[in-house]
């Protein structure tokens, strides 16, 4: 093979949690793979070189959480492996599916897709899935996205049934007879809006019961989206006791409270919802600690017919591909969070947990990488998304640190230019 | 989306240089939040003359003639609905009402295609009742005309707080200073939602009386001591409220049954001995008798404000409407 076939990223600061590096340094990337990384890397004879001064480069995000592909948005967001949830039409509950779905999902050659099967049969919470099956197909884990497995005898089965498959057992965690008929978070916030309130209890109760099961069952246990301090508590202890279990946060649950929902604005409706300001203050620094392992994007477009409607009514989600990373870095120029444990959270760590070779910048791994201006001023806009759809609600929102440039297996999926920008 | 007249600079200068600024600088009524006690103040004494002038042979009068009135409401109502009628003819718009039967609603119309519509049919105020909070609002948003509240959800019903405001203040001669009870089905309340708003920001002493599953979440933040336990909650008080509870929320869900309901939190002559001996007795109506009220103290016409209520509703409505198309009728 020609010289010419290598790509020099140089003068780059250089972070890649899985190794622990923070260097300003090169890495050189052939056929694909990355052939050195590192402060004192060679620069091969004709290489392309491509100058970083200035830069962060990271490996390619990894997000455990989305609802759709949305390939163009995910690498303007910097993210190279995207989870699929099984929540579609049909479900992901087989192995045709999961295959399909990751096939779909790839087409665009922008992103690595990895699909999650659903936990119980058409994701109606009573009998189990082909687990087994979907797991020869690739998946990566199991859940039921949006619901909570609300009977504890088959969520006791389940998890027993997936320690054969070495499979990951991913909860939503709201109990739904305790949650009922609310949409957005219990407290003085709802009562004033008069809109049903969900209590933090209905999340904690669900992990808290899950975490008993696990002592039982042992296998591997995550927690698809935690928001409040009380479950962190619960995660916490089990942690300490060596339980294998994880958890997840999304960006709207650290960079926003209940208080964005005023005004009844339908794009602050997610699930779980917005919480209480101190629980919002315990997930910032559950990251800092590292009782949250990974930050998901939580992608979830939903068309305006969707959301311009009368609050209740209104689909929760928003998109999450584009401003996952430009909210992250906020904690660490806002809340003294070092980029390496950020990056690692949304890298190695979800990487890890899904078991698969990404998330990472050593010799031979896949050249999934990115390049971060990580002090870049910028204001989110919705109209500027490259999403299915635009239902954000951080439109507006003055960010700092952005995505320059994602590379996918070698190749460059998307390069900032400045036009774009207004 | 457009600004509404008091969020503009240019309003708020005026009110401050101006001693004639406009008393009522709103372009809707969606809630008592947001409403200063000088405006609630101004509403209250016109409602006043529109009750004098309704106990009148002369009581119609044609000053909102040729405006349309459009009375939106997704969600049945008997008295408000008519209310708002009455009151729009007697200041001589023309009514139409709308109920969520005849309405597209029920072919998947959305409620902004429905707005869109009926603005395009150029009314000049528009009345809406909607079983969602914030629906009201999400309507108002995208209306070039006056939009009244007639209930969003659990949120606001504006018109019933002034009204019941309006019938103490005849009673009493005033609100500042008064212990007022509100008793019953907070949680599912917006009657009770609106008249905290109102009463507190007038200065009245405010009670909520509920079980613990019918007061929504952190209701003491804003403003009222909470009473589990009627006989406490009533003791000198100057008005008691009583809130209607649905049947089917007293059948096992949130409460055992009517019985004991009616036991421990039925309005009777017992339990109010322990309120102030001239005590007014308010409902909004419509009554369960000898569910949350005994019947003999519904028809206590010394105590019970009730009848009066419906009056004062029809009264306060025609001050509502008659302020929202004032500039209109002035410009033209």
């Amino acid at each position: 093979m020609s010289a010419a076939a290598y790509t020099a990223y140089t003068n780059a600061r250089i972070i890649d949690p899985a190794s622990d590096m923070d260097a300003t340094g090169t890495l050189v990337v052939k056929g694909g793979r990355i052939m050195a990384v590192g402060a004192d890397g060679e620069i091969p004879q004709g290489a392309k070189v491509i100058d970083c001064t200035g830069l962060v480069l990271a490996p390619g995000l990894v997000d455990m959480r989305a609802f759709a592909a949305d390939a163009a948005a995910a690498a303007r967001g910097g993210i190279t492996t995207v989870t699929l949830m099984p929540d579609r039409e049909p479900p992901v509950d087989n192995q045709a599916m999961v295959e399909y779905v990751a096939r779909k999902a790839a087409e665009s050659g922008q992103i690595r897709a990895r699909v999650m099967g659903a936990l119980t049969r058409g994701l109606a919470g009573t009998e189990m899935a082909e687990l087994g099956l979907m797991r020869g197909a690739g998946a990566v884990g199991f859940t039921d996205a949006r619901k909570s497995v609300a009977d504890t005898g088959v969520m006791r089965r389940l998890m027993e049934y997936a320690t054969a498959l070495d499979g990951l057992v991913v909860q939503f965690p709201e109990d739904a007879a305790l949650a009922a008929d609310g949409v957005m978070n219990e407290g003085e916030t709802a009562t004033r809006l008069g809109l049903a309130g969900i209590s933090v209890a209905a999340e904690t109760i669900i992990i808290e019961r899950d975490l008993r099961l696990l002592e039982i069952t042992g296998g591997r246990y995550h927690v698809a989206l935690v928001t409040c301090a009380g479950s962190l508590d619960v995660i916490r202890r089990a942690k300490d006791k060596g339980l294998s279990v994880s958890c997840a946060v999304a960006p709207h649950h650290f960079a926003l409270n209940e208080t964005a929902v005023a005004d009844y604005r339908s794009f602050a409706r997610v699930a779980p919802p917005l919480r209480a300001e101190d629980d919002r203050a315990a997930i910032v620094e559950g990251i800092r600690d590292g009782t949250i392992d990974a930050i998901c994007s939580d992608h979830d477009p939903r068309d305006a017919e969707a959301k311009r409607l009368p609050f209740a009514q209104a689909a929760p989600g928003a998109v999450g591909f584009e401003c996952m990373l430009p909210l992250a870095l906020e904690l660490a120029h806002n809340h003294d969070i070092p980029l390496k444990v950020l990056l690692r959270a949304m890298t190695s760590r979800p990487a890890e947990i899904l078991g698969i070779d990404a998330g990472t910048l050593a010799v031979d791994a896949p050249a999934d990488f990115i390049l971060i201006d990580p002090d870049r001023p910028w204001r989110i806009d919705a109209d500027e998304l490259a999403s299915e759809t635009r239902n954000t609600p951080f439109d507006g929102r003055p960010v700092q640190g952005r995505v320059m440039r994602t590379v996918l297996g070698g190749k460059t999926v998307f390069e900032f230019a400045e036009k774009t920008e207004k | 989306m457009k600004r509404r007249p008091e969020n503009t600079d240019a309003v708020q200068k005026a009110l401050i240089d101006s001693p004639e600024a406009n008393p009522f600088p709103h372009r809707h009524i969606l809630g008592i939040e947001g409403l200063d006690p000088a405006h609630i103040e101004f509403l209250l004494d016109l409602a006043d003359s529109y009750a004098e002038q309704n106990r009148s042979p002369d009581k119609g009068s044609d000053l909102c003639r040729g405006l349309t009135q459009i009375n939106l409401f997704f969600e049945s109502s008997t008295r408000t609905l008519m209310s708002f009628e009455i009151a729009g003819k007697r200041l001589g718009f023309d009514t139409v009402s709308l109920a969520t039967q005849a309405s597209s609603i029920k072919k998947g119309e959305t409620l902004l295609d429905t707005a869109l519509t009926l603005n395009a049919m150029r009314p000049d105020v528009i009345v809406v009742r909607h079983s969602d909070a914030g629906a009201v609002a999400l309507l108002a948003a995208k209306m070039d005309c006056a939009v009244i509240n007639a209930g969003d959800g659990r949120h606001e019903h504006p018109t019933q707080a002034l009204l019941d405001a309006l019938t103490i203040r005849r009673r009493k001669g005033r609100l500042d200073g008064l212990t007022v009870a509100i008793c019953g089905d907070i949680a599912h309340s917006r009657v009770a939602r609106s008249n905290i708003r109102l009463l507190g920001a007038m200065g009245a002493r405010l009670r909520v009386v509920a079980p613990p599953t019918l007061l929504p979440a952190q209701v003491h933040r804003l403003g009222v001591e909470v009473y589990t336990d009627m006989v406490l909650g009533l003791k000198d008080v100057d008005v008691v409220m009583m809130l209607r509870v649905q049947r089917e929320r007293m059948e096992g869900a949130l409460l055992p049954s009517q019985k004991e309901y009616f036991r421990l939190y039925g309005l009777t002559e017992e339990k109010l001995s322990h309120a102030r001996p001239d005590v007014l007795i308010l409902h909004p109506g419509p009554m369960n008798r000898g569910v949350e009220i005994a019947s003999g103290l519904a028809d206590d016409m010394d105590r019970s404000a009730i009848q009066e209520q419906v009056e004062m509703g029809v009264a306060v409505r025609m001050a509502c409407l008659d302020v929202l198309t004032r500039q209109l009728r002035d410009g033209s």
